[in-house]
C-alpha cells in the first residue's frame, strides 16, 4: 500500500461521511468573506514573493521575483555573433511558439495568403495546450449569452480585465467552437449532436465544452495536423531569443537559437507573433507546476526588451486541485471537471470545508488556510494536503462515469497504483497560469508596431484570475484574430534594415541602473539536472 | 531518502533514488534534457522509452516522465521516430473507405501480429482501431484511437511499417467533422451573433459602472 498510516486513518473519516457530504451543498463564501481569505492566504499576496521592476516600460511596477531576475538578465545576443546581413529566413508573418496560439494565428495567416513560419522551442504541440484536460468555454446554449459570459469573466477578473478583450472574446467564442469543430475536434456530444457542457469554477452557466479529458490535447493535435496540412514551415528545437526591430523601430523578425546545436539563425518577418505561452516551469515562491517544461515566460522577455508593456504581471494563477501524492507526480494537474461533475474538497477530519467551485483564486487559498492556520491538513512526504473525494463522482452519475469522462486522470494514478475510483486523492495548489503578460490592443498588437501577441502570453483578457475554459477559448480567438491581423498587415509594411539597437540600450539601461547579472536571459529552459 | 537502484541508462550503469520517474533518472545521472521531454505528465508522447527488466524476457515500452525506475532496469529513449504523415484537405476528403486506401495504404498489409498493442504506452487496443480503419469504421477507430498520445512506438514495433497515430488521427477528424451529428445549437448561436442578435446586449453590459456590475455578478442566478 503506497499510503502512509496517517493519510490511512483520516481516508476512514472521509469514507465514513461521504454520504453526508454528497447530500451537503455548502454555502458560498460572500464578497467581503473572500477578499479577506485572499489577503491573508493567496500567494499573489505574498509580498516576500515579489520585488520592484527596476528598469524597462514597467519600471516601478511590481513583479515575482523570479520574473524580475529575467527582467534584469543579460541578453542572450550579446555573447553571440548575430550576423543581420544574413537572413536565413524571410517570411510575412513569423509565428513565436507552436502551441495552440501559435498554431491557430498560423493557420488563418496561411490562410490569408501569408507566407508564414512557426518557430517553437521543442516540438509544435509540446505546449501548455496539450495538457488541458478540462476543457473550454462558450455561450452556444439557449439561456446563456455572451453578455452572461462577459459578466463571469469580468467578475471572474476582479473586475479589471479590459472590456474590449472580454467582448472579442464572449462574442467571437462560439465561432471558435464552430471553427474547431469543422478541423474536425471531437466535442462531446449527446446523440442529436448537442455538445455536453458543465460548469467551471465561476461559470453561471454551463458552458464547458470538452473532449473528454483531453480538451487540449484533442485540440493541439488537430491544429498541429492542420498546420502540417497546410505546408507550413516549423523550425523546431528552436528558440527565439531575440526580437529584431528594424530602423523604424518596428518589429521585423527574431534571432533564433538551435536548443540542440547551439546554431544561431536570423529570421525576418514583416509582422511577428509572440504565442510562447506561460510561465510555470519559472516556479514562483517555491511552487510545483502543471505547466510544460518550456513554460519559461520567455515572450513577455522578449516583447518587453523591444518595449512592450506588461500587465498584470505580478497575478498567477494557483490551481487548487494539483497532485500533492504521489511526489513523482507533485504538481500536476488534476482537473477541475473532477470537481464540476460533483466530487468536494475535504479537510483532513472529513469535513467539507469549501464550495468546490468557488473561483480558482479563493478555493487555492482555501486549501491553504486548512493546511496551514486550521490545521487540517494531511501530512505528505511534500507537506500537507487535503483530499478531494473523486469516489462521490461515480456515486451521483453511476458507475462507470469517472472512466468515460476522465480518462486521463485515472490513467495518470493507476500508472502509480491509485485507483480514484474507490479512494480520494491528495491535493495541494500548483502554479498553473499566467494571468497577466503583454498588453495588446482588440488587433491583437502591442505599442510596438508589428509586433503582436496571443494566448497565455497576453495581459488583460482575464484580469487577474482567469476561469477554466476560458484560456483555451482565448488561444484560439486572440491566435486567429493575431494571424489574421498579421497577415492584412503584412501586406502594408516595408522592412527597413534590421537592428538590434534596442536590446543595446536595454544594456545600457542595465548598467545605468547598477544591475550586473550575467544571468542569461531569457530562461529557455529550467534547470533539474543533479549538480556534482 | 528512498531505496537507491540501478539503471542502465543508454546501457551505462548509474544508481539511482527508487522512486523517480525514468525522466528524472536521467536530470539525475546528469543529463540535461532538450529532446525526449516535453509535458513531463503523460499528454504529449515526446518521452517514449523502452526497457527491459534483468531476468524478463519482455521488452516493454512506456512514457518516461509518468513511470518509475525499477531495479536493473535496462532503458533507451525514443524521441523521435519517422512516421508517414500524408497532407490533405479537410474540406475536401470524406469519410470513405478509399481516402485511407489512398493516403495510409500500408495498413492493408498488417500481419495481424499485435506488436502495436503489446507496445501502446496507453495500453490502447492499437490492432484493433487499425482493423477499423481498414474497413473505413472511422468512428470505432477514432473511439478506440482517443486516448493517442502519438508517441511513436507502436510504429517502431511494426513490421509492416504503418503509421498508427497518423492513421488514427485522420480518423478522428473524419469523424470529428463529418460523421458526428451537427450541434445546431451552435450554428444557431453563430449565426444569431453575425446578425447583430447579441450586440445590444454585450453593448448594454459594457456600458454599466462597475459598481453596477460587481452587484449583477454578486447576485447573479446560477444554472443548477
Ligand atoms: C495542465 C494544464 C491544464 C489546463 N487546462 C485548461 C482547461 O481545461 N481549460 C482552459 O481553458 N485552459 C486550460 N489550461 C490553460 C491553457 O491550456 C493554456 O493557457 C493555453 O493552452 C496556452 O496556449 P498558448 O498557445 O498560449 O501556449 P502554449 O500552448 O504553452 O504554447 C507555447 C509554445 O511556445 C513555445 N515557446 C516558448 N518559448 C519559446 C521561445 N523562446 N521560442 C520559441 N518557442 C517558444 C513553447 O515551447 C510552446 O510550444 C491548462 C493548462 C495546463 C498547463
Ligand atoms: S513528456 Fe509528455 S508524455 Fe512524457
Amino acid at each position: 500500500m503506497i499510503f502512509t498510516q496517517e493519510m490511512l486513518e483520516s481516508m476512514k473519516k472521509v469514507e465514513a461521511a461521504r454520504e453526508a457530504n454528497i447530500a451537503y451543498e455548502p454555502p458560498r463564501m460572500s464578497a467581503e468573506e473572500k477578499e479577506a481569505l485572499l489577503a491573508e492566504y493567496h500567494p499573489d499576496y505574498k509580498d516576500k514573493g515579489f520585488t520592484t521592476i527596476k528598469i524597462g516600460p514597467n519600471k516601478g511596477e511590481r513583479a515575482p521575483i523570479e520574473l524580475e531576475e529575467m527582467i534584469e538578465g543579460r541578453s542572450r545576443v550579446l555573447d553571440l555573433n548575430v550576423d543581420l546581413n544574413k537572413v536565413d529566413y524571410d517570411v510575412d508573418v513569423l509565428v513565436i511558439g507552436g502551441g495552440g496560439s501559435g498554431s491557430s494565428a498560423a493557420i488563418e495567416a496561411n490562410k490569408a495568403g501569408a507566407n508564414v513560419m512557426i518557430v517553437t522551442k521543442l516540438r509544435i504541440g509540446d505546449a501548455n495546450t496539450m495538457m488541458a484536460e478540462g476543457g473550454i468555454q462558450a455561450a452556444d446554449k439557449p439561456g446563456d449569452s455572451p453578455a452572461q459570459h462577459y459578466l463571469d469573466v469580468m467578475g471572474g477578473g476582479h473586475f479589471v480585465n479590459r472590456p474590449e478583450l472580454v467582448r472579442k472574446l464572449v462574442m467571437d467564442g462560439p465561432g471558435a467552437i464552430k471553427w474547431l469543430n469543422e478541423l474536425g475536434v471531437e466535442f462531446d456530444k449527446d446523440e442529436d449532436g448537442t455538445m455536453v457542457t458543465t460548469h467551471g469554477g465561476g461559470t453561471s452557466r454551463k458552458r464547458m465544452h470538452a473532449a473528454a479529458d483531453y480538451s487540449g490535447a484533442e485540440i493541439m493535435r488537430t491544429l498541429r495536423d492542420e498546420v502540417l496540412n497546410r505546408g507550413i514551415t516549423v523550425v523546431d528545437f528552436t528558440a527565439a531569443i531575440e526580437i529584431i526591430k528594424d530602423e523604424n523601430g518596428n518589429a521585423a523578425g527574431a534571432v533564433l537559437l538551435n536548443m540542440e546545436t547551439g546554431e544561431v539563425r536570423v529570421a525576418r518577418a514583416k509582422c511577428v507573433v509572440i504565442a510562447t505561452g506561460g510561465a510555470g516551469r519559472m516556479h514562483y515562491q517555491g511552487f510545483p507546476t502543471s505547466n510544460h517544461y518550456g513554460a519559461t515566460a520567455d515572450g513577455l522577455i522578449l516583447g518587453y526588451r523591444a518595449g512592450a508593456k506588461l500587465l498584470y504581471q505580478d497575478t498567477l494563477q494557483y490551481h487548487p486541485t494539483g497532485v500533492a501524492f504521489p511526489q513523482q507526480i507533485y504538481g500536476a494537474l488534476v482537473t477541475e471537471k473532477v470537481r464540476s461533475m460533483g466530487a468536494k474538497l475535504i479537510n483532513s477530519e472529513g469535513e467539507v470545508y469549501v464550495h468546490p467551485l468557488e473561483t480558482r483564486d479563493v478555493n487555492a487559498a482555501a486549501v491553504i488556510r486548512e493546511c496551514s492556520t486550521r490545521g487540517k491538513g494531511v501530512p505528505t512526504p511534500t507537506g500537507k494536503a487535503v483530499w478531494l473525494d473523486t469516489p462521490m463522482i461515480d456515486m451521483i452519475h453511476g458507475k462507470g462515469t469517472l472512466e468515460k469522462r476522465l480518462p486521463a486522470m485515472l490513467r495518470m494514478y493507476l500508472k502509480f497504483g491509485i485507483d480514484m475510483r474507490e479512494t480520494p486523492i491528495l491535493i495541494y495548489p500548483t502554479l498553473h497560469y499566467q494571468n497577466g503578460g503583454l498588453e495588446i490592443g482588440v488587433n491583437g498588437m502591442t505599442r510596438v508596431e508589428n509586433l503582436f501577441v496571443a494566448g497565455e502570453a497576453v495581459g488583460g483578457i482575464h484580469g487577474r484570475n482567469r476561469l477554466m475554459g476560458n484560456s483555451l477559448l482565448d488561444i484560439i480567438v486572440f491566435g486567429r484574430n493575431a494571424g489574421q491581423q498579421a497577415a492584412a498587415k503584412a501586406k502594408t509594411v516595408t522592412v527597413g534594415a534590421l537592428t538590434l539597437d534596442h536590446v543595446a540600450k536595454y544594456e545600457e539601461e542595465r548598467k545605468a541602473a547598477g544591475i550586473d547579472s550575467e544571468t542569461a536571459s531569457p530562461k529557455l529552459l529550467p534547470d533539474y539536472t543533479r549538480k556534482f | 531518502m528512498a531505496n537507491m537502484v540501478n539503471v542502465f541508462l543508454y546501457g551505462k550503469k548509474y544508481e539511482v533514488p527508487g522512486d523517480l520517474t525514468i525522466m528524472e533518472a536521467f536530470e539525475y545521472a546528469g543529463y540535461k534534457l532538450v529532446r525526449g521531454v516535453g509535458c513531463r505528465n503523460g499528454f504529449c508522447g515526446a518521452c517514449a522509452t523502452v526497457y527491459r527488466i534483468k531476468g524478463d524476457r519482455e521488452l516493454k515500452a512506456c512514457l518516461a516522465c509518468s513511470t518509475k525506475v525499477e531495479d536493473n532496469m535496462s532503458v533507451a529513449t525514443l524521441p523521435f521516430f519517422p512516421l508517414i504523415k500524408e497532407g490533405y484537405d479537410i474540406e475536401k476528403v470524406r469519410p470513405n473507405e478509399q481516402i485511407m486506401m489512398q493516403l495510409y495504404p500500408e495498413i492493408y498489409s498488417c500481419v495481424g501480429c499485435n506488436a502495436c498493442t503489446k507496445a501502446c504506452s496507453q495500453s490502447l487496443n492499437v490492432m484493433q482501431y487499425i482493423a477499423h480503419a481498414q474497413r473505413g469504421e472511422y468512428e470505432k477507430c477514432a473511439e478506440l484511437s482517443f486516448d493517442c498520445v502519438m508517441c511513436g512506438i507502436c510504429s517502431s514495433r511494426c513490421p509492416a511499417g504503418i503509421s498508427h497515430p497518423q492513421v488514427a488521427m485522420l480518423a478522428r477528424r473524419l469523424n470529428g467533422k463529418y460523421i458526428a451529428p451537427e450541434s445546431l445549437h451552435l450554428t444557431t448561436r453563430v449565426k444569431e451573433i453575425e446578425d447583430g442578435l447579441c450586440t445590444e446586449a454585450i453593448e448594454a453590459i459594457m456600458a454599466k459602472p462597475i459598481e453596477e456590475l460587481k452587484e449583477l455578478y454578486n447576485h447573479r442566478d446560477i444554472e443548477k
